[in-house]
């Protein structure tokens, strides 16, 4: 079992617009109300960055802003994990086109965007951190596996990380071979002894079970609708700042067993 | 941290499938790096492809994996007895306890180009035969690795540019501390595509020329595929070369471009030699990422030259292989492996002179010399840098 302590919370989804207005919303249940999303404009990034910040790279940020607004200490020690299924498949989409044209002319933005790490790049030169950062991918299960990694470095290791899982719709022809009908991203900050902002002991484990599904409806959807959207059941017991457990699905049949104990 | 035994070891490059390829490319000095088109790209470069990758069939059950990128794992896992030993493993552990830590860059993306080709129009869907998730998806290397060794334990993908195949030692001796599994099955592999032929001429990091690390005249990157793996475990070592630290950090300073200062790989390799503990510190050799842009060597070397001193040899292996971008990790740690369990130093190939701002000591005839100890370097894009060092305790 790996135990960590939970500092700070972010999260953004369609009509969950930051952890403050939408921890009352999942208590709640209620209808999530889907405004048209503005983009996003990360706060953190210099200039240059923030104009070559994709759609994927402002969906991170606005989760991992989210966490860190009220978190006191030096954002630039910190290390970070970030999770997604498909980073961004926008900028696939145009560098596979333009390798369809005679001239074969990739935008170099595109290229050095298209990594699958150019969240976590952009965020340690936001954040100016040079402590390791890592980008996890493992399809439909990358929240739990980003989760287990994240808790692992900060138990191991010692270190404050920032968790912070995101996808974003791809554009058409690959939203048909990827369906997801939600972007969205959420953040943790976690720490490996208990401090005195903690929220929450975590503590998780991985072992056989079926999945935990949110207990709102529009919750639900959002879960079942986007990869990062689905450790949302752990953010309902988040929510409710009440102790709870959870079980999120991972690969060849496992599920992360994750066990809340409020501060 | 405890030792890590590297049990078993392997990696498919331009130099062939398996160690002893590999060791004998390097001993006899000879690049696998050739001056041709891969597919019908029109580019005037050279590259290092592995023979044989159009004709390798994935076995029957995995018919839906096909792609360059799953072709090259399974030409990797078929080797070097690699696939027996994680067998003999699964044996004594269960498949639920080993581990799966795999790294990329791009995956199976040639898939993707192929398939963006073979559309009438660009409003008409992808064709029929176009599988997202076990080709293109960055999860697909960890996925087929896993499902092909008959493993379940936990298995991730790690995807930090190049990288990515040395970060997997790390996340894999965590989850292994951490008692997520008692043995990890880490490696990587990427393979020749379009996208990163054209997305690097794009930065104008290709190299006209074959790649010539840390040379005066040096003008960039020749680029490579290649697949590896590595079996760890907490057992006894028996000889065997081991993972003795590692090492992570960021430059905290610009997406494709490295610091100039040498900060981030500087930290990296102090935390590698800082992990490994008393007595490890003494290295004999540095392998390091080299990849032959004007930029990265001359940081790189000045941060090998300001933490271990002028006298440490070093050397790039990029002048055999290519850079093997997300594969580069893993394929310069089974190099690691083999230069201490075959007492070989290799030279640094298509150097014809030293840059004389760089004052390391490279290797310019590659030595049969006693290696103990070897820290391998890997840099990759969004400034994700990785050391490892790999030999024998002290």
């Amino acid at each position: 079992m790996i135990t960590c302590y939970l500092q700070s919370v972010g999260l953004a989804a369609p009509g969950l617009e930051s952890w403050s207005t939408g921890r009352t919303l999942l208590l709640s249940g209620d209808p999530l109300h889907n405004d048209p999303e503005t983009p996003y404009a990360p706060n953190l990034l210099p200039p240059n960055e923030r104009r070559r910040a994709t759609a994927a790279i402002r969906q991170a940020f606005r989760a991992a802003e989210d966490a860190l607004r009220d978190h006191a200490s030096d954002p630039s020690r910190l290390a970070s994990v970030f999770a997604s299924s498909d980073a961004d498949l926008a900028v696939l989409n145009r560098i596979c086109n333009a390798l369809t044209q005679p001239e074969r002319q990739i935008s170099p933005t595109d290229f050095h965007n298209s990594v699958h790490n150019a969240a976590s790049g952009y965020f340690s030169i936001a954040i100016r951190s040079m402590s390791t950062t890592t980008t996890v991918a493992a399809f439909d299960a990358s929240f739990a596996a980003g989760l287990l990694e994240a808790a692992t470095l900060a138990n191991i290791e010692g270190c404050d990380v920032l968790f912070v899982a995101y996808d974003v719709i791809g554009p058409p022809p690959l939203l048909a071979v990827r369906p997801t009908t939600a972007s969205g991203s959420c953040a943790l900050l976690l720490t490996a002894t208990r401090g005195p902002a903690t929220l929450a002991r975590l503590d998780l484990q991985t072992g056989a079970g079926s999945e935990s599904v949110c207990s709102g409806a529009a919750a639900e959807k959002l879960r079942a609708g986007c990869p990062a959207l689905r450790g949302l059941p752990l953010l309902e017991i988040l929510a409710g700042s009440q102790a709870g457990e959870c079980r999120l699905k991972m690969d060849a049949g496992r599920i992360l067993h994750l066990i809340v104990q409020p501060a | 941290m405890k030792p890590l035994t590297i049990s078993a070891y392997t990696a498919v490059s331009a130099a062939g499938r398996g160690r002893a390829a590999l060791l004998s490319a390097l001993r006899s000095g000879r690049t696998c790096l050739e001056r041709k088109a891969f597919d019908d790209a029109q580019l005037d470069c050279f590259i290092g492809e592995v023979a044989g990758v159009a004709s390798h069939a994935l076995p029957v059950p995995w018919r839906d994996w096909d792609c360059r990128n799953n072709r090259l794992i399974d030409m990797a896992l078929r080797i070097d007895g690699f696939d027996q030993a994680v067998a003999e493993a699964i044996a004594l552990y269960g498949p639920d306890r080993i581990g799966v830590f795999i790294g990329t860059s791009t995956s199976g993306v040639r898939q993707t180009e192929l398939a963006f080709a073979a559309r009438e129009s660009s409003d008409s869907n992808l064709p029929d035969w176009y599988n997202y998730r076990t080709t293109q998806s960055t999860y697909s290397v960890a996925d087929f690795t896993r499902s092909r060794l008959g493993l379940t334990g936990v298995t991730v993908a790690i995807a930090a540019a190049c990288a990515s195949s040395a970060k997997v030692f790390a996340s894999a001796a965590r989850a292994i501390a951490a008692g997520t599994c008692d043995a990890a099955v880490v490696g990587g592999a990427d393979s020749l595509c379009l996208t990163t032929l054209y997305g690097f001429n794009s930065l104008q990091l290709v190299s006209s020329d074959i790649c010539r690390p840390a040379d005066a005249d040096r003008k960039g990157l020749s680029i490579g595929e290649a697949a590896g793996f590595a079996l760890l475990e907490r057992s006894p070592g028996d000889g065997r070369p081991a993972l003795l630290g590692y090492g992570e950090s960021s430059d905290a300073f610009h997406m494709s471009q490295p610091r100039l200062d040498g900060a981030g790989a500087m930290r990296a390799m102090s935390l590698a030699i800082e992990r490994a503990g008393p007595g490890n510190e003494a290295i004999d050799y540095v392998n390091l990422h080299g990849t032959a842009t004007p930029a990265n060597d001359l940081a790189e070397a000045g941060a090998v030259v300001e933490l271990l001193g002028p006298e440490i040899p070093c050397s790039s292996t990029k002048g055999w292989t290519g850079h093997t971008l997300g594969a580069a990790g893993i394929l310069e740690a089974v190099i690691a492996c083999l230069a201490v369990e075959h007492g070989v130093m290799p030279m640094s190939l298509n150097t014809l002179t030293v840059d004389p701002a760089i004052k390391a000591n490279i290797v310019r005839e590659t030595r049969s010399v006693r290696v103990r100890r070897v820290l391998s370097n890997s840099f990759g894009f969004g400034g994700a840098n990785c050391s490892l060092l790999i030999g024998h305790s002290a």
